[in-house]
């Protein structure tokens, strides 16, 4: 089923009106939202999280399917086609991860025998500190609890319109998550710093002081810039995970991602 | 004129939902409110003072603040209609939990913060079970399914109650919320009673007697092994 969002435009923050017609997004379609910290891309993703009436900070309006969303649509879960990962890295549910999942799966009118273990099995994708099913949510580090909610989105949301906010900062495997979320035909909109986000993405809009400056789409050169940081990305994390590890960094590790050891002054270290 | 009930525990975000209301609705309905405390509250003036609206509180001091207002809301329906007002709104002082101060016309609604814990909605009783409209607050605070998770414990402790959630701070998605309270049925004051049933409300330590341990006390007296379920059950 094909979906489309269509945003309208709101106030900055100094309450000047945004200077663009409406963006649409539709099924598909990958999105960054990119600008300086405070620049409003949260904001801009909890509209569209909301649907937006003209009632939250920034004063835009959403559609959906170019209508206006009834209330069922804001406000059941049921029906609502939108899961948002946002940055919230602590969760305050006493519950174990299923019940969580469990109750989750009601409130989201998805329940099935399966659910519990296949959301902590992909949730065990993105981390490498394992999950399991007693374990108190409360308790969960950053980086599970972020892999929980994630895969809780995928399994349990099921929506066609995934909103993710910043997933590369809990230090979970964001390759695999990019990996099992694209090449479906869902909207999915990153809030995001990490430049290799940003240029994989079909369309990237850009904020500044509350409000949409630009809306830029992909060039064939920014594929190929993307391409060049993918690799470098991925030497960084083989790298990142073997001092995660305690590894001490040795040739060997040097040759698995290319690189040659060369000669550090004295200056250079701090 | 109608009658809006507020209930929730304290710092829940009972001010900032009232703000939000009298800031929307203010222009369409005179309003008139009254904050009940037990020993204080500056709700009232803050309020005055924002809004320029008419505004009065009662401190229950040593009485239960739900029974004080029990005792005093006919007086405030009296004060609030000399007033021409088109919308009473109480803001109860919340904090026992054995008692919902909502009334069997208008409209109660309880608010809750989404960080006060899973088990919340359940500890709450009938300030839960016997509310029209349940407000959850601070819900940038969490992830999107533990909101959901949130709602849906509200949802199996009254299946009928209507949900908002918001930012109370900035009265996000509150407008179908206005929209309930201006299309609210307007009140008789003369068969204005409790919806729910009031606790006991005479033994020996309401009366004041200080001493510890059931020798000291008559009225309803239990042994420590003898209340694995409740101390007293009403009807």
């Amino acid at each position: 089923m094909s979906i489309t969002i269509t945003v309208f435009p709101g106030k900055d923050k100094a309450n000047l009106r945004e200077n663009f017609q409406s963006i649409t997004f539709i099924s598909g379609e990958s999105v960054s939202i990119v600008g300086p910290t405070g620049s409003g891309k949260t904001a801009f993703i909890n509209d569209i999280e909301l649907l937006a009436q003209g009632d939250t900070v920034t004063g835009r309006t959403v559609m959906i399917n170019g209508q206006y969303p009834s209330d069922e649509y804001r406000h059941n879960p049921a029906v609502k086609p939108i899961v948002m990962i946002n940055q919230n890295t602590k969760c305050f549910t006493d519950l174990t991860v299923e019940e969580f999942i469990l109750t989750h799966a009601r409130a989201r009118k998805k329940e099935s025998p399966k659910i519990t273990g296949l959301t902590i099995e992909m949730a065990n994708l993105f981390t490498g500190e394992k999950i399991s099913r007693e374990m108190r949510v409360t308790s969960l580090s950053g980086g599970q609890t972020r892999a929980l909610m994630i895969a809780d989105a995928i399994t349990v949301g099921a929506a066609p319109i995934i909103l993710l906010d910043e997933v590369e900062n809990a230090g979970i495997f964001k390759h695999k998550v990019i990996e099992v979320i694209k090449n479906t035909d869902k909207i999915i909109i990153f809030v995001t710093h990490d430049p290799v986000i940003a240029l994989l993405t079909d369309k990237r809009i850009v904020m500044k002081n509350g409000a949409v400056k630009k809306v830029i789409n992909q060039s064939k050169k920014e594929l190929w810039a993307a391409r060049a940081l993918i690799d470098l990305d991925q030497k960084m994390g083989v790298i990142r995970e073997e001092l995660r590890r305690g590894s001490v960094i040795s040739e060997e590790i040097l040759g698995i991602v290319g690189l040659e050891a060369g000669v550090v002054t004295s200056a250079e270290v701090v | 004129m109608r009658l809006l009930i507020i209930a929730g525990p304290p710092s829940s975000g009972k001010t900032a939902l009232a703000k939000q209301i009298i800031k929307n609705l203010s222009e369409v309905l005179k309003i008139a409110f009254l904050k009940i405390d037990v020993v204080k509250a500056f709700e009232d003036e803050e309020l005055k003072r924002e809004f320029n609206i008419e505004t009065m509180k009662v401190y229950s001091g040593d009485l239960c603040p739900d029974h004080a207002e029990v005792m005093v809301l006919g007086d405030a329906v009296l004060w609030a209609e000399s007033l021409k007002s088109d919308l009473l709104m109480v803001e109860s002082a919340g904090l026992c939990l054995r008692c919902s101060p909502y009334l069997n016309q208008g409209l109660g609604v309880v608010v809750l913060d989404a960080i006060s814990g899973i088990h919340a909605p359940a500890k709450m009783g009938p300030m839960v079970s016997l509310a029209d409209i349940a407000v959850v607050t601070k819900i940038d605070l969490v992830s999107q399914a533990e909101r959901e998770v949130f709602r849906q414990k509200i949802f199996e402790i009254n299946p009928d109650i209507r949900m908002f959630e918001t930012n109370a701070l900035y009265g996000t998605s509150l407008q179908l919320l206005y929209r309930k309270i201006l299309m609210s049925d307007p009140i008789d004051p003369e068969t204005l009673e409790l919806k729910g049933v009031p606790p006991i409300g005479t033994c020996t330590i309401c009366v004041g007697r200080k001493e510890i341990g059931w020798q000291h006390h008559f009225g309803i007296v239990k042994k420590l092994d003898q209340c694995s379920e409740y101390l007293y059950r009403g009807e």
